[in-house]
């Protein structure tokens, strides 16, 4: 393995680990907080049980998300010293209000997990509100940082170097806004889906326990919005990615040829040598539509672009199929959660199904599929540029030799903690609280 | 005053907070290693307690330091991460074991062999990370780090693997397990537990005098330039006669068990020592090829970062005073 292989691999491997503990730090808290509030509401002790349930769930999770983050801070440097004496005047900014948002995140959530007995309710409930609004704010902050090397804004490049920097320019290039709406809305559904899963087994192995049907009401309501709301913000980066990244956008499609009325490939494998996606259902005009809003317009194809900036096609094109096909699923189970709820909320029978419950075991993982992928449409979609169109990664990565030993370190570490973490979760869920279900009459009269 | 240099002192701050926040959490870390005696049980609980609520904030200034130092002084921090790199990833994975093992400790079986084996992570990597945090300050002040246009040709072990820096790098370990055990002696609710931890303050605190020391000797040859600083100027004088007076009155308060006024004299004394050392290596940032002024970012994202960094404290003080009043505050020594 060449250190350039290596370091990206590292790179990859950091960032893949990450995103998940980040995409659970950011919805998690909305969900703890949901139950809390409905707590103090109803003052219905399964909704108390239910937040506390979830907040040691995430204390565990939030350790290896802080910690997995500060390494990935470290390794801009570590692995892409170029890039970063490059780009840190530019993008340094986002990073550093992440860092003021991290903070104000790490302060409520220890207020929030040891502050139960030692703060008033209303206090406690603001705590949790902070934690989510700072989880999302940080999402929100890096993911700029992210979007700024796909669309890089806010200088000029004289005798390349960037000059008349402008980090508010940077912060709102054309990317910022679709990705970071993506990936926010990314985080709260694959997280809902998760939890509603897991609360879904459950609640098929105990079909009375409230505990879980209180859990999976919450956890679909906050992923089902997520998923509905999703393919839009889609379609909106779809439509900035043929602007400021042709190339990426003929990579996602598996587009070779430059084509008036392009149609829409779903799944398929892109031969690269062959120059050609074979296997793919066509949907007549579907990408020159949904890309250029006109079923007439021009796609342009890889082939118009030189070898030299074409990012690995099957790679981009098969991932971005699976992102798209879970997204597709995830809203379609929202869909019939939220008729479902809507049918049957008098009787409270929206759960009692076992085909509903089951669809939402098997949707469970597909929200992390989905944002696994989708970081690899937009990273591998990127290449060969760092930063688009203006520094190769090749020209990005750190002299120093040997970048497998961190590299394999690094992942042995992570597969370790990622074993400890599903171990010590699986320890909650099992220990699961038994709570009856109220009589529908007393709860009508309690309300 | 230009606008780098505020921004290197809002750094040298994050740095110095980091010390006396994050540090002694590091050191809570060592003293769950050295809990012995009838009451290790109950030492354990109390570090625990004391870290808990607060270890991921106080680790927030660690990132906030780089942050600041990759934004407003970007090739300063491509050249420590590139000669650097070794140290830096070691020092990585101990964080990644001390923050994990310490909340995988807390959530899994309360059976005494897993709980070892937890405690065992947790404290090694607490005693490892701080030494190689003070190896790669030491490195930096070393003056072996050396850059030929924006390129660091001092190879990636010279300027870390030599004797000036693993002392500072043992230096601050026993800086932090000093502060750690000063803060316990408030912390710990009944006196047999105060005074436990009062014989390790003052124990440590001997060991942080003899390792100063052996830093300044070692410094000699190891850091030149920042030696010379450090003993030449009018400034450094008083530094030096301030830290000298704070770790006095530590010892003495100690000794006479007064741990509020203990606790303030030893986190005085730790923020003399970082600043002198930050005094004595102004205006470099990388001893000696990178200043202040030549790895500045333009001015634009030096002026936003300031008023970044002015709104974020408007929010983080207020909120890390409130984490602070209900986890530390309201707690009375003994």
């Amino acid at each position: 393995m060449d250190d350039l292989l290596a370091a990206r691999s590292q790179m990859a491997m950091s960032l893949a680990f990450h995103i998940i503990f980040a995409a659970i730090g950011i919805a998690m808290p909305a969900l703890m907080v949901i139950a809390e509030w409905k707590w103090l509401r109803t003052k219905e002790d399964v909704y108390l049980t239910l937040a506390q349930r979830w907040a040691k769930g995430t204390a565990i999770l939030f350790a290896v998300g802080a910690v997995s983050g500060t390494v990935l801070s470290f390794e801009l440097g570590l692995l892409w010293p170029a890039f970063m004496g490059y780009a840190g005047a530019i993008i340094g900014m986002p990073f550093s209000l992440e860092g003021f948002a991290f903070f104000t995140e790490g302060i409520f959530l220890g207020i929030y997990l040891y502050g139960w007995k030692r703060v008033p309710p209303r206090a406690h409930l603001f705590a949790g509100v902070m934690v989510a609004v700072s989880g999302t704010l940080s999402g929100i902050f890096v993911v700029i940082a992210n979007a700024w090397m796909n669309a890089p804004t806010g200088f000029r490049l004289v005798d390349g170097k960037p000059v008349d920097i402008d980090p508010i320019a940077g912060m709102l290039n054309p990317a910022a806004f679709g990705q970071t709406l993506h990936m926010t809305l990314a985080a709260y559904a694959a997280t809902g889906f998760v939890v509603a899963g897991i609360h879904a087994f459950m609640l098929r192995r105990d079909p009375h326990n409230h505990f879980h049907k209180a859990a999976l009401g919450i956890a679909l309501v906050v992923g089902g919005v997520a998923a509905i709301v999703q393919p839009f913000s889609g379609d909106l980066i779809a439509k900035s990615v043929a602007k400021t990244q042709p190339v990426k956008l003929a990579a996602f499609e598996g587009q070779f040829q430059t084509e008036k009325g392009a149609p829409l490939r779903i799944g398929g494998l892109p031969d690269e040598a062959a120059r050609e996606t074979r296997h793919a259902i066509e949907i007549p005009y579907g990408l020159s539509l949904l890309a250029y809003g006109d079923p007439q317009s021009v796609v342009k194809g890889l082939n118009d672009f030189p070898t030299d900036v074409h990012p690995p096609v099957a790679i981009v094109h098969v991932s971005f199929q699976i992102m798209v096909a879970c997204g597709v699923a995830m809203m379609l189970v929202s869909l019939w959660a939220a008729w479902r709820f809507l049918r049957g909320r008098r009787d409270r029978k929206w759960a009692d199904s076992k085909w509903f419950l089951r669809a939402i075991v098997i949707a469970a993982p597909l929200g992390f599929v989905a944002i696994e992928t989708g970081w690899t449409v937009t990273e591998v979609g990127r290449q060969p540029w760092i930063i688009y169109g203006v520094m190769r990664t090749a020209e990005a990565v750190t002299p120093m030799p040997g970048l497998v030993v961190p590299f394999v370190t690094f992942t042995v570490l992570y597969i370790f903690l990622a074993i400890i973490t599903v171990f010590l979760l699986l320890r909650q869920v099992a220990a699961s609280p038994k709570v009856p279900e109220p009589k529908v009459t007393e709860a009508r009269v309690a309300v | 005053m230009p606008f780098e240099v505020i921004v290197a002192g809002v750094m040298v701050a994050s740095l110095v907070l980091y010390a006396l926040l994050g540090g002694a959490d590091y050191g809570g870390g060592v003293w769950d290693l050295f809990a012995f005696g009838p009451r290790a049980r109950r030492q354990r609980e109390l570090i625990a307690e004391a870290i808990s609520p607060v270890w991921e904030a106080n680790h927030v200034w660690l990132i906030l330091v780089i942050v600041v130092l990759f934004t407003a002084f970007p090739p300063a921090f491509a050249t420590i991460a590139t000669a650097l790199h070794i140290p830096l990833t070691l020092m990585l994975i101990g964080i990644v074991l001390r923050g994990t093992a310490f909340t995988f400790r807390t959530y899994d079986v309360q059976r005494d062999d897993v709980q070892r084996r937890w405690s065992l992570i947790f404290s090694i990597a607490s005693i490892i990370t701080p030494i190689l945090l003070g190896t790669i300050l030491g490195a930096i002040a070393s003056g072996t780090i050396r850059v030929e246009n924006g390129a660091v040709t001092s190879g990636f072990l010279r300027s870390w693997l030599a004797p000036f820096p693993f002392a500072v790098g043992f230096f601050a370990l026993a800086l932090f397990a000093f502060l750690a055990a000063v803060y316990l002696t408030v912390e710990a609710p009944e006196r047999e537990l105060q005074e436990d931890f009062r014989w390790r303050a003052l124990l440590s605190g001997v060991v942080v005098g003899l390792l100063a020391l052996t830093v300044f000797i070692l410094a000699k040859t190891g850091a030149p330039t920042v030696r010379a600083g450090i003993s030449r100027t009018w400034w450094a004088l008083g530094l030096h006669i301030l830290t000298a007076i704070f770790a006095t009155s530590a010892f003495v308060a100690l000794w006479t068990r007064r741990y509020r006024i203990a606790r303030f004299c030893a986190a005085a004394q730790v923020t003399m020592i970082l600043l002198g050392w930050a005094f004595a290596q102004f205006p470099n940032l990388v001893e000696p090829d990178i200043t202040i002024t030549s790895a500045a970012a333009p001015p634009l994202t030096l002026e936003l970062l300031l008023g970044a960094l002015v709104l974020g404290a408007i929010v983080l003080f207020p909120s890390y005073y409130y984490l602070f009043r209900i986890f530390k505050l309201t707690r009375s020594g003994g």
